[in-house]
């Protein structure tokens, strides 16, 4: 990586984090409606994984999605937009929080329904197959996911017609409030890529060089034809499962454990002791960052409302 | 052709009821995919044991050695991978025929169908197209027990992003089926299952029907009667026996539920004024509730009679034959209740 790569990767962990810090200001002030779920913490996971992308990868994930859409090159005014439910948003307000997706750039959402997307995940890698093409699909999401149906009906199906889809799960260790210890036979997710034969692996997701690397090896794995991959990342949501939840099950203590290990943090530690780039180069993305967002805000704001007769459009396509 | 009369001498529609042949539903359900499979690379097929069993229901017969494992696809039992990768897969521009074993094991599908499938398209601001269809049989008649006999169509019509197609005849199956696979729309094409062995005349040149279009399956001037896929054979049935009494009805096939064309069922009932809706599934919330409602919202001054609705009893299907057939709409069910509205 060049220097330039690695103050990208920078720039993108610092706008996921202050477009969302911005987000649930907004949030509280009631600029954004429905539900927020925040991906500050998990930054390195998204960020590491789609640096490593080739633009033919197909990329899909669950609701946590702002972070991946600004990974996918998605604009700050487009998701603060969609976060508002203007018209200018990447989903035209139609979808909100947890639905952005631009196909343009081969990034099919924003899903919703725990573990839904793990099949249409399946679906997109067998579009490369049928074609003979190498796109590799990237399907991330939560270790709460890998308790539904949907999981295992999807991760059987990849590795019974050899599907070239690398699995990621996010493993945060609650869905939503509950531990995965009271949701899940195993707590090493991986584990469960096991049962499918299904070669796997665990990274630290909390360090986006690591996740990067793993990201680089393993797309390369399915690429050559070596049918799914199974990549779990261990990390850590800082915030509750959406806005408005009283996070009862967990103490303080743990959290702030966790703030010790936060990806910006342990990146900027290691872009200066590597002398990849000075403190002054990354106080200026940062900056640069504050300005972006804070112009993403006002677009935003200044957008239109959708047209009333956009109620009844993109229903069906004939 | 009819080689014995001059071809100058030969009209339009007698050459078309010359030569037009007489095949089974499966069969015109077979030619339809085969045939767009043949027209289009992008066509395949998926779903439990359409492969080298050839379907349940042996409508691809045939396929697996011709077309290969690649375009027929042999899934696990499985039913949201089924739906859910016939999604991804179409959202990458393929062209995916996704066929459920039964309707019933929609159900186990249902978050695929009716929050995906019906819903990616708009909550993405348009930016996804998903052109695939949904091959499934459903119905009662088969002894087959409560939870393999539902005819649950009208809950998937309930859902705006779905189109609904349930064909009653041969020529329709194979011509609507030809435009649902073209369609950009998700849609569920729903076959009954007692319909396979039934014969009707195929056009046997190319042709399509459109998936939006009730059509006049019998004139009558008496009373109307709205109907669609297996019903049809009943109500069909029915007024053949009501016509020995002089009663002349009129046959209004519905085949598709969503979206629902009303044209004809308000064009014939405000010359007719009185309807019987006749629907396999359950009354409560059903096709009838839905279509007689519209008839009082779209031809209130036209009404003179109350619409009667045909439907099944509101119970499981039992497996026992004749508490079945007691569950299930019958010919003298849809006579009684025409003579009922006259």
């Amino acid at each position: 990586m060049d220097k330039n790569e690695y103050l990208d990767i920078y720039h993108q962990m610092v706008l996921i984090r202050r477009v969302e810090e911005r987000a649930a200001e907004l949030y509280q002030q009631g600029k954004i409606g429905g539900f927020l779920h925040l991906y500050i913490g998990q930054e390195a996971v998204s960020t590491g994984l789609i640096s490593a992308r080739k633009p033919q990868d197909p990329v899909i994930t669950a609701y946590r999605d702002h972070g991946v859409a600004i990974n996918v090159g998605i604009s700050a005014k487009q998701v603060m937009a969609e976060l508002l439910g203007k018209a200018t948003g990447i989903s035209k307000g139609k979808g909100g929080s947890m639905h952005m997706a631009d196909a343009d750039k081969n990034y099919w959402g924003g899903h919703a329904v725990v573990g839904a997307h793990l099949p249409i995940a399946a679906g997109l890698a067998l579009g490369d197959q049928y074609r003979s093409t190498d796109g590799v699909t990237i399907c991330m999401f939560g270790d709460g996911a890998t308790n539904i149906g949907f999981f295992h009906e999807a991760v059987n199906l990849s590795k019974v017609w050899n599907l070239p889809v690398l699995w990621v799960t996010e493993n945060n260790k609650y869905g939503m409030g509950t531990s995965i210890e009271r949701a899940s036979a195993v707590s090493e997710i991986r584990q469960k890529a096991e049962g499918y034969g299904i070669t796997n692996a665990r990274v630290d997701g909390m360090n986006v060089i690591e996740v990067r690397q793993a990201a680089e090896e393993y797309l390369e794995h399915v690429r050559s034809g070596n049918g799914p991959f199974f990549l779990e990342a261990v990390t850590y949501r800082y915030r509750g499962h959406s806005m408005g939840d009283p996070e009862r099950y967990r103490q303080k203590d743990e959290i702030e454990k966790w703030q010790q290990e936060d990806p910006i943090g342990i990146f900027r530690t290691f872009l200066l002791k590597e002398k990849i780039a000075a403190s002054e180069e990354l106080d200026e993305v940062e900056e640069q960052v504050e300005v972006e967002t804070q112009e993403a805000i006002e677009f935003a704001e200044a957008s239109p409302e959708p047209a009333p007769e956009e109620l009844f459009t993109h229903i069906y396509a004939d | 052709m009819n080689s014995f009369i001059p071809t100058t001498l030969q009209t339009e529609p007698e050459i078309k009821e010359r030569v037009m042949p007489r095949i089974t539903m499966r069969e015109a359900i077979s030619q339809a995919l085969w045939e767009e499979m043949e027209r289009d690379e992008n066509v395949f097929i998926m779903g439990e044991e359409v492969g080298v069993w050839g379907g349940t229901y042996a409508v691809t017969k045939g396929f697996y050695d011709h077309f290969g494992p690649k375009r027929v696809r042999d899934t696990p039992i499985a039913e949201a991978a089924i739906i859910g990768a016939a999604i991804g897969a179409a959202l990458t521009g393929l062209r995916p025929v996704a066929e459920l074993m039964t309707i019933n094991f929609a159900f186990a599908a249902m978050d695929h169908i009716v929050n995906e499938a019906a819903k990616l398209r708009y909550m993405f601001g348009g930016q996804f197209t998903i052109p695939m269809v949904i091959r499934t049989p459903g119905g009662g008649g088969r002894q087959l027990g409560a939870t393999h006999s539902q005819t649950p169509d009208a809950i998937f019509a309930h859902f705006p992003g779905l189109k609904v197609v349930a064909p009653g005849t041969p020529e329709d199956a194979k011509g609507m089926l030809k435009s649902a696979i073209r369609s950009d729309d998700p849609i569920m094409f729903i076959e009954h299952a007692t319909l396979y062995q039934v014969r009707g005349e195929v056009p046997e040149e190319e042709y399509t029907i459109p998936l939006d279009k009730a059509k006049i399956h019998r004139p009558g001037s008496d009373v109307t009667l709205v109907t669609y896929s297996k019903m049809l054979e009943k109500s069909t049935q029915a007024a053949e026996e009501l016509a020995k009494d002089g009663i002349e009805v009129e046959i209004v096939d519905l085949r598709c539920l969503r979206p629902l064309d009303m044209e004809p069922v308000l064009a014939s009932f405000k010359k007719t004024n009185r309807a019987v809706i006749v629907e396999e599934g359950w009354r409560s919330y059903g096709v009838g509730a839905e279509v007689s409602s519209r008839i009082y919202e779209g031809a209130f001054d036209y009404v003179d009679s109350p619409i009667q609705r045909v439907a099944q009893k509101e119970v499981p299907l039992p497996y026992n034959r004749n508490l079945e057939q007691m569950a299930l709409p019958q010919v003298e069910d849809v006579i009684k209740a025409v003579k009922e509205v006259l």
